[in-house]
């Protein structure tokens, strides 16, 4: 494998003035145990824009993503260092509430995940925990969110059946209903669509393209096409750095990088 | 030989095994049924026992066996619950968890006159408890409690880590996550493991012959005050159980009819023991249809 060193880099910085910046990190580490899997990542995320994570396997992206909403904090022996400043409050200081701050920044992983209940129970369950109560207003919470997934017309005869009976792409369109059922500033991807075929992924694709105009998306991807169809920002990760951050446009024409030029061409490693 | 021939040759073992698992539990079940179904009656279920004539029932030993059940399951199913829940949930892997488990698989492989004979030390003598349907209760949460702590825990475990990833994802707190989404999901399992604990339970003998004790002083089914001596309820009377009665009437038993009770009462004890086996798939069935389809 090239070496590639960490000194070059290219970040774009967004100038605050121009862009809102909806969340950003200050030189990010993340260690599990005694080894360090991100060392001192600092990206800024626009508002209402989609910005993609690429990046070989083991590359960190993950590790990254889930330290936004403090995922990482569920396993044994990880520590986050560094700021992670969202609405001008660092939540990866002390006295965070972390369970508030995720009902901000939602959160689709890579393997659909559905609970055990209904269609209708998976969206409404975490909405209802937190004191929404009126059956009109649930179930018109239910048919905006699916239609937004656009599942709405595949289940909206039979929302009381088992979400595990849906197919894996109908599955994670019901966990990105569910995610923006919160009414989430951020939504956090990690693949979502990678264990999805073709036609799948082309909808969840046009469902996030749809989001964008009232939600910030961040998302892992290994498709480049993907990237390259969907973000306006690209982000390539390489062992725990990030190497370059730019507008997706200037990453997949016209990478400043050495690495970020042979990763998206495919002459990497 | 070719791999599809040994393929055959295992499934044919395989097979072969199963087989003689299942003809040994057929001749067992048709064995004692044919031998004690004869002897059962209404009167046989509701009468008391006999210790010189033929003609007793086992009215007093069937009430006992379910009331000693119910207060075992009492104790240890919360318990086993808290305790499971910690285990797969909570605990942090570290040397007082793994010895922690280490006890558990210790205590849930003591032979069960062990338990007895302990329960008898401690419950029986110690805190002067004495020959007791509560002495016998606390010796079967010891001796069910391993085994249903554990049967939480692996249920628990069971349930995708991506369950409850999804739950903080939606900002719920750890808790509520596992008791509404975890566990609800694990429901089936824990259902299933408690219903055949207490088939194990109703079913044993050795752990109560010195706790419960070897008599059944006739019951007042009148009075079910549970400080009065003869009532059903009082917890500190001797019980003997069916499984007991049984073991008993074999060892000592000087009615005329010994080996038609005996018989009588070990088709009633199989039967309520099926009972549970068959409740048990039938309830996690349920449990699961209704925790996976909506309302
Ligand atoms: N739970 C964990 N415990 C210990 N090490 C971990 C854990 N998760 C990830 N790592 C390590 O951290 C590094 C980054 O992993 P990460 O999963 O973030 O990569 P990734 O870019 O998402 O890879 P992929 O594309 O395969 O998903 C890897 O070296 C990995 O082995
Ligand atoms: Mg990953």
């Amino acid at each position: 494998m090239k070496n590639y060193t960490a000194d070059d880099k290219y970040i774009k910085a967004l100038d605050p003035n121009k862009h809102e910046l909806a969340i950003y990190t200050d030189d990010l580490h993340v260690s599990y145990g005694s080894s360090e899997a991100i060392h001192g990542v600092s990206l800024a995320f626009e508002r209402f824009k989609i910005t993609a994570l690429i990046g070989a396997s083991g590359s960190g992206k993950s590790t990254y993503l889930r330290s936004l909403n403090r995922m990482n904090d569920n396993i044994d022996g990880t520590k986050v260092t560094g700021k992670i400043m969202y609405r001008g409050l660092d939540i990866n200081g002390p006295g965070i509430n972390v369970y508030e701050m995720r009902k901000h920044i939602g959160m689709v992983f890579q393997r659909p995940n559905p609970f055990s209940k209904s269609i209708y129970d998976n969206i409404t369950f975490a909405p209802k925990r937190n004191g929404l109560k009126d059956k009109n207003k649930l179930d018109e919470l239910v048919e905006t969110t699916l239609k937004q997934a656009a599942l709405w017309n595949q289940v909206k005869d039979d929302l009381h059946q088992s979400a595990l009976a849906l197919s894996g792409g109908q599955q994670q369109r019901l966990c990105i209903a569910r995610a923006i059922a919160m009414k989430p500033d951020i939504l956090l991807l990690d693949e979502p669509a990678s264990a999805l075929d073709p036609i799948s992924t082309s909808t969840v694709e046009d469902t996030l393209l749809a989001l964008k105009d009232d939600y910030t998306i961040i998302i892992v991807t290994h498709n480049m096409q993907q990237a390259a169809r969907i973000s306006d920002y690209t982000a390539f990760f390489h062992l725990g750095n990030a190497l370059e951050f730019d507008e997706t446009s200037n990453v997949f024409t016209n990478p400043k990088i050495q690495a970020t030029e042979d990763y998206v061409s495919g002459r990497f490693g | 030989m070719n791999s599809k021939k040994w393929d055959k040759v295992a499934t044919g073992v395989l097979y072969f095994i199963a087989g003689i698992m299942i003809l040994i539990l057929a001749f067992l079940l048709i064995y004692i049924l044919v031998n004690g179904l004869p002897h059962v009656s209404w009167h046989f279920l509701t009468s008391s026992a006999k210790s010189f004539q033929s003609g007793g029932g086992i009215g007093v030993q069937l009430f006992n066996s379910f009331y000693l059940l119910f207060l075992a399951m009492l104790i240890s199913v919360p318990l086993s619950i808290g305790a499971g829940i910690y285990l797969s949930e909570y605990a942090r892997k570290n040397w007082l968890t793994s010895l922690i488990r280490s006890s558990i698989d210790i205590l849930s492989s003591l032979p069960s006159i062990v338990v007895g004979l302990f329960g008898f030390l401690v419950f029986s003598i110690q805190a002067g408890l004495g020959f007791s349907i509560l002495s016998g209760a606390l010796a079967l949460t010891v001796f069910n409690l391993p085994l249903l702590t554990r049967n939480v825990e692996e249920s628990l475990n069971t349930i995708s880590e991506s369950q409850r990833e999804a739950g903080l994802a939606l900002g719920l707190s750890k808790w509520e996550t596992v008791l509404r989404v975890v566990i609800p999901e694990a429901l089936p399992g824990i259902v299933t493991g408690m219903i055949l604990g207490a088939g194990r339970v109703f079913g044993e003998a050795a752990a109560l012959i010195y706790t419960a004790g070897q008599s059944a002083p006739p019951l007042d089914f009148a009075n079910w005050n549970p400080f009065y001596i003869a009532s059903p309820l009082n917890p500190l009377r001797p019980a003997e159980t069916l499984a007991v009665h049984i073991w008993k009437i074999n060892s000592e038993g000087i009615m005329p009819d010994a080996s038609q009770v005996s018989a009588g009462a070990s088709a009633v004890l199989i039967i309520a023991v099926l009972l549970f086996n068959f409740g048990a798939r039938y309830i996690s069935a349920r449990v699961y249809r209704r925790m996976t389809g909506g309302q």
